[in-house]
């Protein structure tokens, strides 16, 4: 059966998951912001092959989402279409986009938790958030099979069964997946970590995760896990 | 073949003397007009101005310092990298380069941008939230501005105008302009749409992942039936007359800046093996004359760009520092650029 995913963006990050996507043998759906005819030249251009349409048809017609949209549009989305469906969170707080918002600067509460407690019905995992987007296209060896290291990217989830499709979709765009005690732990990928922008293979992303707390946001992360 | 041009873009960051003090804010805009000129003796083509509102960078009135160039130089393009139009006012920015295209005889570049850093927004009260709607509406202004002739406008971002010429007109009746862009694909439809040059931000990753950008410059312009413009691209260097020489100071001066600047954002520091893969693979172009040669011989040839601009004083250089970079980028690198270009094309 071919494999199918939707894409929520058609941004920079967006547009980066749907061209690895689709190298990776994937159907893609793909909706930006605004009309479909907005982001069609680009996507035929960039993403040949990628289905544009809207959000609404995007998230009732794909069980795996991939948001890619700005951190505070999430909740514009209706949790409802996407019930018992997976949703892998790549969004980061860029407070020059989102503005500032405390709650998503938070040492306690990661940004994916917000997500998972919005679309309380479905299955979130932090994935593809920590590299920057020119790195997955230059990493992903699906895009570059001639990559002569193979890179990682972390994913952080609940439930073992949505991670171990994340983990799946991960090796498919072809990085190793590393993955996280629970979705709490994504707070060590976070803008202000030091694994935020981390572009290592495996065991190299691994002693990164270990030493989050080296920078000050990761030490107030770490003095919260103590307490 | 057409001819490729060559340009040296600063930001105008704060050199640092032999003792790691920094010079003021005064003495590096001076430094600035001095390494203009110096670039114009020695035959570059362009040199671009970044305006920015922070503390690294000291030029935030880039046409005031070309304007200062214009009256000590002959040939070369006096351009920005970018002026930041979202934050400004249309009608202003026409005058104030049409005025630097009169006192420099026809010499004036105005890049337009939405600029990559924000500082400018809260400067001058405007809402981040109307990033987009900003530029989008102060672009068609500018466009019309450029005709030369009286505008009538409406928008919701400044006030109306009505029939309302606009002064001093250029000699040539054209104003030079671009389209700076950084990883937008939207930017680049819309710099298309306008009809107007692109010149791309090539900051990191393999340059060669803008390709597909230029096939969308090509088939937007297609789309709007507009002119398609020769491309243009900057990325950040350091030339010294060694490898190790240049590698050893991009890392304590690209390194340095660009570490500096992604901590506002909650990026990790540059690990070494990252930097040398920029200088490997990406976009650093970092060594030797012969090896910035190469590269940039080699970009200019994957991406079929037909202008490329080196970002000459990233962090806190010394001033021999960056006018070394200065001249062996034009007495070395430019002519083996264009050598090695000639034999590929008689190839």
């Amino acid at each position: 059966m071919t494999k199918q995913i939707g894409i929520i963006g058609a941004g920079k990050l967006g547009v980066v998951l749907a061209q690895i996507a689709l190298q990776a043998g994937y159907q893609v759906q793909i909706a930006g912001s605004g009309s479909a005819e907005k982001i069609a030249l680009t996507m035929t251009v960039l993403a040949p092959g990628a289905r544009i349409m809207t959000s609404t048809e995007v998230l009732a017609n794909n069980e795996v989402i991939i948001l890619a949209l700005p951190l505070s549009k999430f909740n514009q989305l209706d949790a409802a279409s996407l019930a018992g469906k997976l949703v892998l969170d790549a969004m980061n707080y860029w407070w020059e986009v989102d503005g500032k918002r405390a709650e998503f600067n938070d040492p306690r509460v990661g940004t994916s938790e917000l997500v998972q407690n919005y679309f309380k019905d479905s299955n979130v995992v932090k994935a593809f958030n920590h590299m920057g987007y020119h790195d997955l296209l230059d990493e992903s060896m699906v895009i570059n099979p001639t990559n002569p290291m193979r890179k990682a990217i972390a994913v952080a989830g609940d439930n073992g069964q949505a991670v171990a499709q994340a983990r799946q979709i991960v090796t498919d765009f072809g990085f190793d997946a590393l993955v996280l005690d629970d979705l709490n732990a994504g707070l060590k990928l976070q803008p202000g970590v030091n694994t935020f922008g981390a572009n290592l293979p495996y065991e190299d992303l691994q002693t990164a995760i270990l030493n989050y707390d080296e920078t000050p946001f990761g030490q107030e992360i770490a003095k919260l896990k103590l307490q | 073949m057409e001819k490729i041009l060559f340009g040296l873009d600063t930001f105008g960051d704060i050199p640092a003397n032999e003792n790691g003090e920094l010079l003021s804010d005064a003495q590096a805009l001076r430094q600035v007009v001095a390494e203009g000129v110096l670039a114009d003796q020695l035959g570059v083509d362009i040199i671009a101005l970044g305006e920015h509102h922070r503390e690294d960078f000291a030029i935030s009135s880039p046409e005031m310092v070309l304007a200062a160039m214009a009256m000590q130089t002959e040939k070369i393009k006096l351009s920005t990298g970018v002026t930041v139009l979202s934050s400004d006012d249309p009608v202003r920015v026409f005058q104030r380069f049409s005025t630097l295209d009169a006192l420099s005889n026809g010499r004036a570049q105005v890049m337009l941008g939405r600029g990559s850093f924000t500082e400018s927004f809260p400067l001058f009260g405007f809402n981040l939230n109307d990033y987009d709607v900003l530029f989008e509406e102060k672009l068609n202004l500018f466009s019309q501005l450029l005709t030369e002739k009286p505008v009538t406008w409406q928008g919701t971002t400044r006030a109306p105008l009505q029939n309302a010429d606009v002064y001093p007109k250029t000699e040539s009746g054209h104003l030079d302009t671009y389209v700076g862009v950084g990883g937008s694909p939207e930017s680049i439809i819309r710099a298309a749409r306008y009809g107007l040059p692109v010149m791309l931000a090539i900051i990191g990753g393999s340059p060669e992942r803008f390709k597909p950008y230029m096939r969308l410059y090509e088939k937007a312009t297609e789309q709007f039936q507009t002119p398609v413009h020769p491309v243009g691209m900057h990325s950040h260097g350091v030339i010294a007359p060694t490898d190790e020489e240049a590698r050893e100071l991009a890392w304590r001066s690209i390194r340095v800046s660009m570490d500096r600047i992604g901590r506002d954002r909650g990026w990790a520091p540059m690990t070494r093996e990252r930097f040398e893969n920029e200088i490997e693979n990406g976009s650093y172009y970092v060594g030797s004359p012969t090896t910035v040669a190469k590269k940039i011989a080699r970009t200019i040839k994957n991406l079929g760009v037909k202008r490329f601009d080196l970002v000459y004083s990233a962090g806190n250089q010394t001033v021999a520092e960056r006018e070394q970079t200065i001249e062996l980028y034009a007495k070395e690198v430019i002519p083996q650029v264009r050598a090695i270009l000639a034999e590929a094309a008689n190839d």
